[in-house]
């Protein structure tokens, strides 16, 4: 029996096919959620099934705001509960895990590997993934571009925390002729303001693990540890953390 | 269900759009309520008068009215009913729980205002809802800002009577309450024309005393370990106490109750075993409102106790029947209504927390949900002490906000079902 993970999220889907006795990741899938996650589930069980493997070999869990999209897996669990056993898997059992996804960022405190406290931020875009695709989109270049201008720029403030707001403040520092590079390291930094303090509302310090789309972003990770004062660590397998806890937790 | 079109009409009701609302609720109802299995029979009584929730207590309302008698609405718990009931009027709480009605009240209102704000005068200004036409008069509090101001803004379309709660609870504060229900009394014998004496009191306190005595009697039977009634099906009947006559909902709780016993022998539980038992805390539940309850049960979660105005801050502690002139059975009344009521209105307010930790063990919660009405500023603030201190206490909590709209269901979904998850660890 192969252990399946699949995490639909609002931006991104991911799927990882752990070994028999869950310790080994066999192969590991990143493709767009798109517009219709029933239609991305079926192209990720299509290329699960282009291992060779058979249907009954393996055990699916399925996770994410598209979850319950997927009518072939076997269960269904929050993206909470895997993102902490996912993030345990990788950077060890007591951890601070910090999950910055395109819809929405987490904070969910591990103790011996176990959940045992969790905040979400509230019903907003700002210090998510949303915020920094929606300033890439208003100066024209993909995230990538974006985050290679944002290491070369100086922080300027961008005072804005609502995303509409904030993309307007940025059309009118492009008028003002601010570099694009300052107004996008501003950005990441108004994001890393955002989850640090999400962050400090749960009484923890140090053992930060940082989990999500933004684990090969190094500026991200750098500052979040600065403002955090603790360093932040993560790997570039950390984006399928919540795929790889949904495995680990299939029954 | 019965036609009412005429008596709405003659209420003044904008009846095309109060027939959108007709239309919506049995399908809400069916869903949230009709859906669940193995429902105690004693149910069929709080099916029926939500099925015709704007019709049959109403039309009891227009008799009453026809008969010279007035009619009392209210909105807050603090606010004695036993008053109005003494005086001859009957008191109904007012509907706030529906989003059908917020963007009536946003016309006035700004939009950053608590829902179950706006919703009430929504109902109001949209005459779209019978209990909102039939009050004679409004009784209004200042248990917070929006609601202080909001008065203001209601008092230009209707009469409304304003009761000036303290915020704190000192000896001092105990002695305005007293004089603001010495005020309220007065208020509701020139309004009914009828004298308030020691005998229509008590008899007032002990009718509304047995209305409490009953949801108690209920809401023990979910302390066991099997609950033979779904949390939904309580917070209905709660609910429905707001606004029903008092002697006949005693009757009918207390008929369910006798069934609950029977069940409650036979060890049958509504729930799965196993099921995560938790205790919401927070701001009212109005009627409709349903929404919390509803993603915790279809979660496989059991809500337990309401530490809510819509729960047992309505009923747990009842008014002291000993008094026997008016001015002892307003001490007493200030007693129940002010000491027993742990608002976040009030500063300090640690026995709200000293509640929720009491009634967490009693009815065995696993986890704490705090649920707040967004743009409720006290009870958000509040939410730092809840978290703390039952952190401290050993007991989980997951804060959680929410508004009347269904906008937010996915996100509550994945909130709450990472908290049961956490609690099944």
């Amino acid at each position: 029996m192969l252990y399946v993970g699949i995490d639909i999220g609002s931006t991104a889907a991911k799927a990882v096919i752990l070994s028999d006795d869950k310790s080994r990741i066999i192969d590991r899938k990143l493709m767009p959620s798109g517009w219709n996650s029933r239609q991305t589930a079926d192209d990720l069980l299509t290329w699960l099934l282009s291992h060779g493997y058979s249907r009954e070999e393996l055990k699916i869990t399925a996770t994410g705001y598209g979850r319950v999209s997927v009518p072939y897996a076997d269960s269904t669990l929050t993206e909470i509960t895997c993102h902490g056993k996912g993030a345990a898997f990788l950077g060890g059992e007591n951890l601070t895990v910090i999950d910055i996804g395109g819809q929405d960022t987490k904070v969910i405190v591990l103790s011996r590997g176990k959940v045992v406290d969790f905040v979400m931020n509230d019903k907003c875009s700002a210090g998510t993934g949303k915020f920094l695709e929606v300033m890439a989109n208003r100066m024209g270049v993909t995230l990538q571009e974006f985050f290679s201008m944002a290491e070369k720029g100086h922080e300027i403030k961008i005072s804005s925390m609502c995303t509409v707001f904030a993309e307007s403040e940025i059309v009118s520092l492009m008028g003002l002729g601010t570099p694009r590079e300052d107004i996008a390291c501003g950005a990441v930094g108004s994001v890393v303001s955002k989850v640090s303090t999400l962050v400090s509302r749960k009484s923890v310090s140090g053992g930060y693990y940082l989990t999500g789309g933004f684990c090969e972003c190094p500026l991200l990770v750098e500052k979040l540890g600065g403002t955090l004062g603790s360093e932040v660590r993560t790997c570039s397998d950390a984006r399928f953390a919540g795929a790889i806890g949904a495995a680990l937790l299939g029954k | 269900m019965a036609d009412y079109h005429e008596m709405w009409e003659k209420l003044g009701m904008d009846v095309k759009t109060h027939d959108l609302l007709c239309e919506a609720l049995p399908g809400a109802f069916g869903d949230v309520y009709l859906s669940q299995e193995n429902r105690p029979e004693g149910m069929d009584y709080f099916n029926m008068v939500v099925a015709e929730i704007h019709g049959i207590r109403p039309a009891e309302l227009v008799e009453h009215k026809k008969n010279g008698g007035k009619v009392v609405g209210t909105f807050c718990i603090h606010v004695p009913d036993e008053i109005p009931v003494a005086a001859g009027a009957i008191s109904t709480g007012l509907c706030s729980g529906s989003q059908f009605w917020v963007p009536g009240g946003e016309k006035k209102l700004p939009a950053a205002t608590c829902p179950l704000i706006k919703a009430s005068l929504g109902a109001r200004f949209d005459r779209t809802c019978p209990f909102f036409r039939l009050a004679d008069m409004f009784v209004g509090e200042n248990t917070c800002d929006g609601k202080k101001k909001a008065w203001e803004i209601l008092a230009e379309d209707a009469p409304v009577y304003v009761m000036d709660i303290p915020q704190m609870k000192r000896p001092k504060d105990y002695e305005h309450w007293a004089d603001e229900i010495k005020g309220y009394l007065k208020k509701c014998e020139e309004l009914t024309g009828n004298k308030v004496t020691p005998e229509n009191l008590r008899s007032a306190i002990v009718l509304l005393n047995k209305k409490r005595k009953a949801l108690q009697r209920l809401s023990d039977f979910r302390k066991l370990e099997n609950i033979p009634i779904s949390g939904k099906d309580v917070l209905l009947i709660t609910q429905i106490a707001f606004y029903d006559d008092p002697a006949r909902i005693t009757a009918q709780i207390n008929k369910l109750c006798d069934e609950l016993e029977t069940r409650a022998k036979n060890g049958v539980s509504v729930f799965k075993k196993g099921a995560k038992r938790i205790l919401l805390t927070g701001t009212p539940l109005s009627i409709p409102n349903w929404k919390v309850h509803h993603i915790i049960e279809t979660l496989g979660g059991a809500v337990v106790c309401e530490e809510m105005c819509t729960g047992i801050r309505y009923y747990e502690k009842c008014v002291d029947e000993s008094g026997s002139t008016v001015d002892e059975m307003i001490k007493h009344l200030t007693e129940r209504y002010m000491g027993a009521i742990h608002c976040a209105c009030f500063t300090p307010n640690f026995e709200r927390i000293d509640d929720i930790k009491r009634l967490a063990e009693e009815y065995k919660a696993d986890g704490v949900i705090d649920m707040n009405l967004k743009f409720c500023n006290i009870y958000d603030i509040e939410g730092h002490f809840v978290e703390r201190e039952l952190k401290k206490a050993g007991i989980p909590v997951l804060g959680i906000e929410t508004d009347y709209t269904d906008q937010d269901a996915e996100q509550l979904k994945t909130r709450i079902g990472a908290f049961l998850e956490m609690l099944g660890n």
